[in-house]
C-alpha cells in the first residue's frame, strides 16, 4: 500500500534518514532496533555506532581559519 | 490562589541588590527595585534575578505564589533585565545573515579544538565531571522545555519537525526515556542530588546566562528565530561533545546510567541535527527570509555564552579549584 511507504531521505553529505521505527539486520545476522521517529543510518562507514550515524562523516578542520584537515 | 507546586525548589540566596529585590518581590513583598542600567549584564546578580523570574514559567519555587508568574511588577523588572542582557549580546556578537555558512562552521569538527569535553576526556578528574554535571543540571533537568515555548510561535513544516525532535527529547511517550529523566539517573549514579533546582545556588553566572538565553528567546515571539538558532547550536554540536563525555566516563569508571545519557545524545542528536537543518531551518527561511539574521544571532549568542562557561570551568580547574560558587557544595555536593 502506497500509504505505508516509509519516507527515506538520502542526505548525500551524511546518513540516510528513515522515518519510523526500524529493525536493521547486520552482516553477521544480528538485529538492531531503533524506535525513534526518524533514524539516521551511517553511510560513510566511519561511525563507531553502526548501523547508526554518530556524525563521524563530518568535515574535519584544523586551526582557527578552519582549513581542511589533510 | 496561594498554591505552590510540590517538588519545587526553594528560593536561592541573592547575589546582590537586584536579585535581592526580585526575590523579595517573589515572596510577595513590594520592594523598590534598584536601577539595572550599568549592572554587569552577565554578572551573577542580574542573571540570578532573571533566572528566578523565568523559573516562574517552569516549575516555580516553594513558598512563591503561582500568581507571581503574571505579576505586572515582576514582569516589568524582568523586561528591564532582559533589555540589559539582550543589549549586551547584540554588542558582543557580530551580526550576520549567512545561516548556511554559520551552520557549516558548527558542523566542522575542529581537530585541534580544546574545551571542557576534551579536557574531561583526556585527563579530567571525577570531581570535575561531577561539577560539570551539577552545573549542566540547570538546563538538563528541564531539557527541551525552553524550546517547547516556541512551538505555538511556528507554523507548518518547521513546527511539525521541531515537535518530532521534542517528542524524542521527551522520551517518545515513555517517561523513563525522557532526557531529563536520563540526566537525573546519571546524577543519582554520580552521587549528586537529582532534585530540581538543587544546584541553582552553586551555579556560576555563566551557567545561568546560558539557560536564561534559552528562556528569553523561548518566551518572546519576536525572538523565535533566535530560539531556532539556539536550538540548532545545541543539536549540531552535541554529538561529538557527548561522545567525548562517554569516553571520559568510561575512563573514570562511571556506571551504566551515567554513560547512558551522553551515549543517547550521540545517536539522538545525529538525527536531530539533520531534522533541524533540513526540516526546521530550511522551510523557516523559505517562508521568512528576513529571519536569517535572528537565526545567526541565536547561533552566535549561544556559542558566545557557552564559550564563557567553558572558560570559567577550565580557569578554575586549571588552578585545581572547585567551580562551585559555595564551599559547602565543593566539599559535599
Amino acid at each position: 500500500m502506497a500509504e505505508d511507504r516509509r519516507r527515506v531521505v538520502v542526505t548525500g553529505e551524511g546518513p540516510i534518514l528513515v522515518h519510523g521505527p526500524v529493525d536493521v539486520e547486520m552482516p553477521d545476522g544480528t538485529r538492531v532496533q531503533s524506535d525513534r521517529a526518524v533514524t539516521a543510518l551511517c553511510m560513510c562507514g566511519r561511525s563507531r555506532r553502526r548501523p547508526f550515524c554518530d556524525t563521524s562523516h563530518r568535515r574535519r578542520v584544523r586551526g582557527k581559519e578552519g582549513e581542511e584537515d589533510p | 490562589m496561594s498554591t505552590t507546586m510540590s517538588g519545587a525548589p526553594t528560593l536561592p540566596t541573592p547575589r546582590g541588590p537586584i536579585s535581592e529585590s526580585v526575590l523579595s518581590a517573589l515572596r510577595g513583598n513590594r520592594p523598590a527595585f534598584p536601577g539595572v542600567d550599568g549592572a554587569p549584564p552577565y554578572g551573577g546578580d542580574l542573571q540570578l534575578a532573571l533566572y528566578c523570574c523565568y523559573e516562574l514559567h517552569y516549575r516555580g519555587f516553594r513558598d512563591v505564589d503561582t500568581d507571581r508568574e503574571w505579576d505586572p511588577a515582576v514582569l516589568a523588572v524582568r523586561g528591564e533585565l532582559e533589555r540589559v542582557f539582550l543589549d549586551a549580546l547584540r554588542d558582543d556578537v557580530p551580526s550576520g545573515s549567512d545561516v548556511e555558512g554559520e551552520l557549516d562552521a558548527l558542523l566542522a569538527e575542529h581537530v585541534d579544538a580544546f574545551g571542557v569535553s576534551h579536557h574531561l576526556r583526556r585527563h579530567g578528574e571525577l570531581w570535575q565531571l561531577r561539577e560539570y554535571v551539577a552545573h549542566r543540571s540547570l538546563y538538563h533537568l528541564k531539557e527541551a522545555d525552553p524550546q517547547s515555548f516556541v512551538i505555538p510561535r511556528l507554523h507548518g513544516p518547521p513546527k511539525a519537525a521541531l515537535v518530532t525532535v521534542q517528542h524524542d527529547e521527551y522520551g517518545a511517550g515513555d517517561p523513563e526515556r525522557t532526557h531529563s529523566k536520563l540526566f537525573a539517573d546519571m546524577m543519582a549514579e554520580l552521587g549528586l542530588s537529582d532534585a530540581y533546582g538543587a544546584f541553582l545556588g552553586s551555579a556560576p553566572a555563566e551557567m545561568l546566562a546560558e539557560v536564561n538565553f534559552m528562556s528569553l528567546c523561548g518566551l518572546h515571539r519576536a525572538l523565535r528565530a533566535a530560539l531556532i538558532g539556539q536550538f540548532a547550536t545545541i543539536e549540531l554540536t552535541s554529538s561529538p561533545g557527548s561522545d567525548r563525555l562517554v569516553k571520559a566516563m568510561r575512563r573514570l569508571g562511571c556506571g551504566p546510567a551515567a554513560l547512558r545519557f551522553y551515549a543517547e545524545h550521540v545517536e539522538a542528536d545525529a538525527v536531530h541535527e539533520q531534522l533541524v537543518r533540513r526540516e526546521v531551518i530550511a522551510p523557516l527561511l523559505k517562508a521568512e527570509p528576513e529571519s536569517a539574521s535572528d537565526v545567526v544571532f541565536g547561533v552566535r549568542s549561544s556559542t558566545f555564552l557557552a564559550g564563557r562557561m567553558e572558560e570559567y570551568l577550565l580557569h578554575h580547574w586549571n588552578r585545581g579549584e572547585s567551580s562551585f560558587r559555595e564551599e559547602a557544595y565543593a566539599r559535599n555536593p
